[in-house]
């Protein structure tokens, strides 16, 4: 075991230790390294002016993604390589997305602008030729309020006009190098004040620490354990990091089942997922930016049990599986059994979300899922409806109904269900569904939407669903993307 | 003569006027090396400062004990309005109603109570939360409504009237009347409210400061501190974004940072993280209006009556002169011959309301839009035809109801190419085409214009001073009072100021802006940053310009006129000279190389106890089409082409234009659809971070959009370089989209019935509009899926 972090910057090779484990790694570029460049505008990873670059190896290559600093912890950067909006500019030139950016009149304050460079540098680095969506889909991570985006648009185009190898491609196998020298055999476990904090990288040091500490926090990519930091000022004694634990990682599309492991980030889930559903990558990007997706993990979605968890409605509507380990001893559970209460789950103490197996798609399967919230990108759903219904000659023999934001879980619509299964699928039988909907639930009301809104467009998804199913006439959805994945 | 005048164009020395230049801080803002108040080297022995926030909207406050807050360790010092240093509480712009600490009463959840300052952030944070504060709960006024039944109002009602508008329209063959509610705003600026104050010899402070407004801040400052303006400096580099939010809204920080800087002797940092941020400043007022308006067969309105009801929140704040401004837009772009303007400011136990681009403007404008709207309904013509056939004449019906003649009126000429170039007619075609086809998802268009009134309404604020040094190396050195907040003022002063000493761009430097160097200046607001600096640092420019001519020709016996500035060189006579060897020589035959220069608006004159005069300067104008696509099943919308036509007069910088107008139209249309403010029933605001409130994202921006700046428009008024203001009138070219909006509803029940929309149009208040109308046609969901079953 090891109590220093160690990870590249600038060339460089970082050891910390004696920092808390919740040092963010915002605060210590700002406050301990004056590297003021990484800006905060939200300190909860909506806005990304705080925008990072995490580098891993693969291969003799380095592989970039944005983060959102401000909710990083530091320990979590071990083993990686940082890049910031100071690492780009060399001998006094800038990187070609920091050039095509003053040439596109780029920046108005400027406050944002560092986070979308960093935005624009993974770009870069991660995709050839990207089109208008790729483009607006790695910067809904970043807001701006003062140029309307049109000119970071261009300036996402021009950057590739300007040179298309940086430094860091000229240097990626050096960085690999490093890389390759500090990926650590033993692991990290760090002890600051009375925090502590365990990053296992086996699964069976993982279950022992999950049941030595059963009141720990589970850390996966942070995206909401950093704002119980950030936001509410919590104190956290005890976290075990998913992150280097292998087997969490791994991802298996099996003839029968998707299983994916409980610390695979959004980013590698979906283009999975978006194979065989794909609404469900599209949920996915939509869900959070890039930057979340980057850092979040869909065990992390589930086990959090929040009410407007995007994923549980359309896992509830597959029928997942989850499979739970404590210890030694494993077993599965349908998803829809996983949660009880608000924000409370089947999870027993110790133990945690090993996978989560999906059924794989069938033809006589039709499936959709339906995000309904303020603005398309990055945003928390007011509703979020799944549907998953199997159609034989007409009428429905199966048939499963997940909703997010309509109870204090994610819930199946049983009421909606049984008034369909085994009935024609028709207008009318629709309808009694959707006036069915009222007794699966009450919705609250909130900033996000009133309770009458809330079962309003949950019925009408309903009906969305039905006019996408039974082959009527006329387009349904205003945005219609390609779910590449 | 007038050709040989049209030889010497004026414009043919110009080299940075007019031109593309970038941002003169763009470098830096990519390369994170711009220096943001948060940014500057923190002093050794710097404080943090927190400020404790009131927990009621309305409370009497029977005790404040700070004690266990003062007890804690690392905790410097904490204080409440029992300590401040004088019987001065109250950082109100010219009317009083907002203290800096609240004393016995608070009156918004998140007001300012007490501050802590400790040696590091999180310790103040802590230290605050052991504030025991006795509070007794009083009722509280938490809407416009409940404001209007109790007759609370931060300043009394205002009436603008012409003629007699109720009698103009009980004659009018026909009438609309309704009400509609237009949301408020939070700014959102990406860079928090933060001020640093450092302790100076004597007593005195420097106070760096994000704000719009450096001189109130060392008014305020000097005044809760008992001192003269002499001791304090504000410091203002740049702002990370500010919209109007720091016009006055910086103060608070400011103060506060100051007055714990002060009784420790230690620097202060005061910097509100993004939830404190938007509890503790105030937003966009949001309206409640009424509307009854008299028009002809053809769509002419004949006769308006409009009462614009709106959220002040607890104090006076500016919601003076922005419900005055929200009067004198009430018209936008039309004549109307009898009118009359009531303006209620409401007091509620909410956040004081303030400015924020636009500045009423835009709330006044929604009325006359949405009530050209519904006319247009009434009489089933396009909405466009009713806005043309109301517009302001050129010869008559030009006169506003503030009595102001329109002499400017240049929108008929650009509605027509605007006309043109989005191709409206054929796209109006397309879409009633495509939604007879199209049972779930409809399209809606609107073409809506802007006419914006340039000045500060208080005549007195239309005033700016410049300073200018140019050093014997040739470099300028140039501080003005307008403050950088993103809208590239700098980089278009320097731009002038090169011009007119014929020198390169980059010779010309603007260091942060201190009210050392500039003095008893207006804020940066009203859109008028480069009008009025502009003008005065040009002014200055032109005074040490004329010593060097005056030096000059003296010296090479050459006629004044034969003296050129241009390229790096001044062309004196046969003779050339570069322009640092002219500074040379001028320096060491005793030529002073410094100037200050200052501007005054002229025509400007205006009575507010009448509502009459000319409070503005000269009109911007824009016109803007935007064709929407939307869910009729969720509400859900997206905006899929915008064409804005709009005019800054003569471009200074047209890059920097078209992004103020981009930029502008974005914020605008977040305004209007998803930006919501939500207040819980105990008064707290529920939406106090981008996860909760939702400006545009990079995908809202519509998928074409086509931005222009008139080509051929010249501002007839002598504004620098023949330009116009271009900060405001932008923002109110997105009420095209919320109308694009009502007309794809209206296309449900396919246009036999008006939608009843507030604003913003979420998809909520989009969806229940659509069931609404769906219900008054006497239609359902059943008709949708008819269609579809066809």
């Amino acid at each position: 075991m090891s109590d220093t972090i160690r990870f590249v910057m600038d060339g460089e090779i970082r050891e910390l230790r004696d920092v808390s484990p919740t040092l963010t790694v915002f605060n210590w570029l700002r406050e301990s390294e004056r590297r003021c460049g990484t800006k905060e505008g939200c300190a909860e990873g909506d806005c990304g002016a705080c925008t990072v670059a995490i580098g891993e190896r693969a291969g003799e290559r380095v592989r970039y993604r944005a983060v959102n600093s401000c909710i990083q912890f530091v320990p979590t950067l071990d083993g990686k390589a940082l890049v910031t909006v100071e690492s780009l500019k060399h001998k006094g030139k800038l990187h070609p997305a920091q050039r095509a950016m003053v040439e596109c009149h780029g920046s108005q304050c400027g406050f944002c602008t560092p986070g979308f460079v960093m935005s624009l540098f993974t770009l870069y680095h991660n995709a050839e030729n990207p089109g208008r969506e790729a483009i607006e889909d790695c910067l809904a991570g970043n807001l701006c309020r003062c140029t309307g985006y049109r000119p970071i648009i261009d300036a996402a185009q021009r950057m590739y006009e300007l040179g298309r190898k940086d430094r860091f491609h000229a240097r990626a196998s050096e960085t690999a190098q490093q890389l390759r020298a500090i990926a650590r055999a033993d692991s990290l476990a760090l002890e600051w004040q009375g925090q502590k904090y365990f990053a296992p990288k086996s699964l069976d040091a993982f279950a022992a620490l999950v049941v030595e500490h059963p009141d720990a926090v589970l850390l996966g990519g942070g995206t909401d354990v950093g704002l119980w930091v950030t936001k509410q000022h919590r104190r956290l004694a005890t976290m075990i990091y998913t992150g280097d634990v292998a087997t969490l990682h791994t991802l298996e599309i099996g003839s029968e089942f998707i299983t994916i492991g409980g610390a695979v980030p959004y980013t590698d889930a979906a283009a999975a997922l978006a194979a065989d559903y794909p609404d469900f990558g599209e949920m996915l990007r939509r869900l959070g930016s890039v930057q979340v997706r980057n850092a979040g993990t869909l065990g992390g979605n589930i086990g959090n049990a929040s009410p407007i968890g995007d994923t549980p409605p359309l896992l509830i509507a597959l029928d997942a599986t989850l499979k739970l380990r404590r210890g030694g001893e494993t077993r599965e559970l349908p998803i829809a059994d996983f949660f009880l209460d608000y924000r409370k789950t089947a999870l027993k103490p110790g133990e945690f979300i090993e996978a989560v197996r999906v059924p794989r798609a069938k033809p006589e399967v039709r499936f959709a899922a339906y995000k309904i919230s303020k603005r398309f990108d990055q945003d928390i759903s007011a509703v979020c409806g799944a549907f998953a219904a199997t159609l034989a000659g007409g009428r429905v023999t199966r048939i499963r109904i997940g909703f997010g934001g309509m109870a204090a879980t994610p819930k199946r619509a049983v009421h909606a269900e049984t008034a369909l299964l085994g009935r024609p699928w028709t207008d009318a039988n629709i309808r009694a569904a959707m006036r069915a909907l009222g007794g699966d639930f009450q919705p609250i009301a909130d900033m996000r939407a009133s309770a009458e809104y809330r079962l309003m467009v949950a019925r009408n998804l309903l009906l969305k669903f039905f006019l996408e199913t039974a082959g009527k006439q006329g387009a349904t959805r205003v945005i219609k993307r390609d779910i590449a994945a | 003569m007038k050709r040989k005048s049209k030889q010497s164009d004026p414009e043919s020395n110009l080299r940075s006027v007019r031109q593309a230049v970038p941002h003169d801080s763009a470098e830096k803002h990519v390369s994170g090396e711009a220096i943001y108040i948060d940014d500057i080297p923190e002093p050794r022995n710097l404080l943090h400062a927190y400020i404790g926030m009131s927990a009621h909207a309305h409370a009497r406050v029977k005790k404040i004990d700070l004690s266990a807050v003062r007890a804690m360790p690392g905790v410097a010092a904490a204080m409440c309005a029992a300590d401040l240093p004088t019987d001065h509480n109250d950082i109100g712009p010219g009317f009083a109603g907002d203290p800096v600490f609240a004393d016995k009463i608070v009156e918004y959840h998140g007001q300012s109570v007490f501050a802590v300052a400790a040696e590091t952030l999180e310790l103040a944070y802590e230290a605050a939360a052991k504030a025991v504060i006795d509070y007794e709960p009083l009722p509280a006024i938490l809407s416009i409504e409940e404001a209007l039944k109790q007759k609370a109002q931060v300043l009394p009602t205002l009436t603008l009237t012409r003629g007699d508008a109720t009698k103009a329209i009980t004659k009018s063959p026909r009438k609309i009347a309704g009400k509609l509610g237009i949301g408020g705003q939070d700014h959102f600026y990406l860079e928090g409210q933060i001020a640093m104050a450092v302790p100076q010899e004597g007593g005195d402070l420097l106070v760096y400061s994000s704000t719009q407004h450096p001189t109130e801040i060392q008014h305020h400052v000097s005044h809760i501190l008992g001192l003269h303006s002499h001791a304090v400096t504000v410091e203002t580099r740049r702002m990370g974004g500010g919209f109007g939010g720091k016009e006055t809204q910086g103060a608070l920080f400011a103060v506060i940072a100051a007055l714990l800087a002060s009784k420790t002797g230690r620097p202060v940092k005061a910097r509100a993280d993004r939830d404190d941020d938007m509890i503790i400043t105030g937003k966009r007022h949001d309206f409640i209006a009424e509307y009854e308006v008299g028009y002809d067969d053809t769509g002419r309105i004949t006769g308006a009556d409009f009462t614009l009801a709106s959220r002040c929140g607890m104090s006076p704040d500016l919601s003076g002169p922005v419900n005055d401004r929200a009067m004198f837009h009430a018209d936008n772009a039309y004549y109307l011959p009898h009118v009359r303007i009531v303006s209620h400011r409401c007091k509620t136990h909410t956040v004081s309301n303030t400015a924020f681009r636009g500045f009423g403007g835009p709330q006044g404008m929604m009325v006359i839009e949405y009530a050209l709207d519904e006319i247009a309904r009434e009489l089933g013509l396009d909405p466009l035809e009713v806005r043309k056939r109301n517009l302001y004449g050129k010869r008559d019906r030009n006169v506003t109801p503030y009595t102001m003649k329109v002499e400017d009126n240049i929108l008929p000429e650009l509605i027509a190419e605007l006309e043109q170039s989005s191709d409206y007619a054929r796209r109006r075609a397309a879409i009633a085409a495509s939604n007879a086809t199209s049972p779930h998802l409809k399209k809606g268009l609107a073409l809506t214009p802007v006419k914006f009134g340039i000045s500060f309404t208080a005549t007195h604020f239309n005033q700016a001073g410049a300073l200018v040094h140019v050093y014997t190396d040739g470099s300028v050195h140039l501080n003005h009072g307008g403050t950088e907040m993103g809208q590239g003022l700098n980089t278009k002063v320097a731009q002038i100021v090169a011009d007119e000493f014929g020198i390169d761009f980059d010779h010309v430097k603007i260091t942060a802006t201190t009210t050392g160097k500039v003095p008893n200046t207006s804020a940066t607001a009203a859109s008028s940053g480069t009008d009025l600096n502009g003008k005065a640092s040009q002014v200055a420019a032109r005074t040490i310009k004329q010593r060097l001519i005056k030096f000059a020709a003296a010296q090479f016996k050459v006629a004044p006129g034969k003296i050129v500035f241009a390229d790096n060189q001044v062309q004196i006579g046969r003779k050339t000279l570069s322009f640092v060897e002219l500074i040379q020589l001028a320096y060491k035959r005793r030529v002073q190389l410094s100037a200050t220069g200052y501007f005054a608006t002229p025509k400007v004159a205006y009575d507010p106890k009448t509502m009459r005069g000319r409070p503005f300067f000269y009109f911007a104008y824009g016109a803007a089409v935007s064709e929407v696509v939307i869910d009729t099943l969720t509400g859900e919308y997206k905006v899929e082409r915008v064409d804005i036509l709009h005019d800054v007069g003569k471009s200074i910088n047209p890059a920097i234009d078209l992004g103020q107008i981009e930029g502008g139209f974005i914020q605008g249309m977040g305004w209007l659809t998803s930006e919501e403010l939500h207040w819980d029933a105990k008064g707290r605001l529920m939406t106090h971070a981008p996860s909760t409130y939702k400006i545009p994202a990079c995908s809202d921006l519509p998928r074409q959009f086509n931005a222009r700046i008139v080509d051929w428009s010249r501002n007839r008024e002598d504004v620098v370089y023949r330009s116009k203001a271009v900060g405001e009138p932008p923002l109110m070219l997105a009420i095209s989209v919320f109308f694009a909006i009502k007309d794809a509803i209206a296309a449900v029940c396919d246009y036999q019935a008006s939608p009843r929309l507030d604003a913003p149009a979420t998809p909520e208040r989009v969806l229940f509009a659509i069931e609404a109308l769906r219900a008054k046609v006497g239609g359902d969901l059943d008709h949708a899926l008819r269609e579809a079953a066809e």
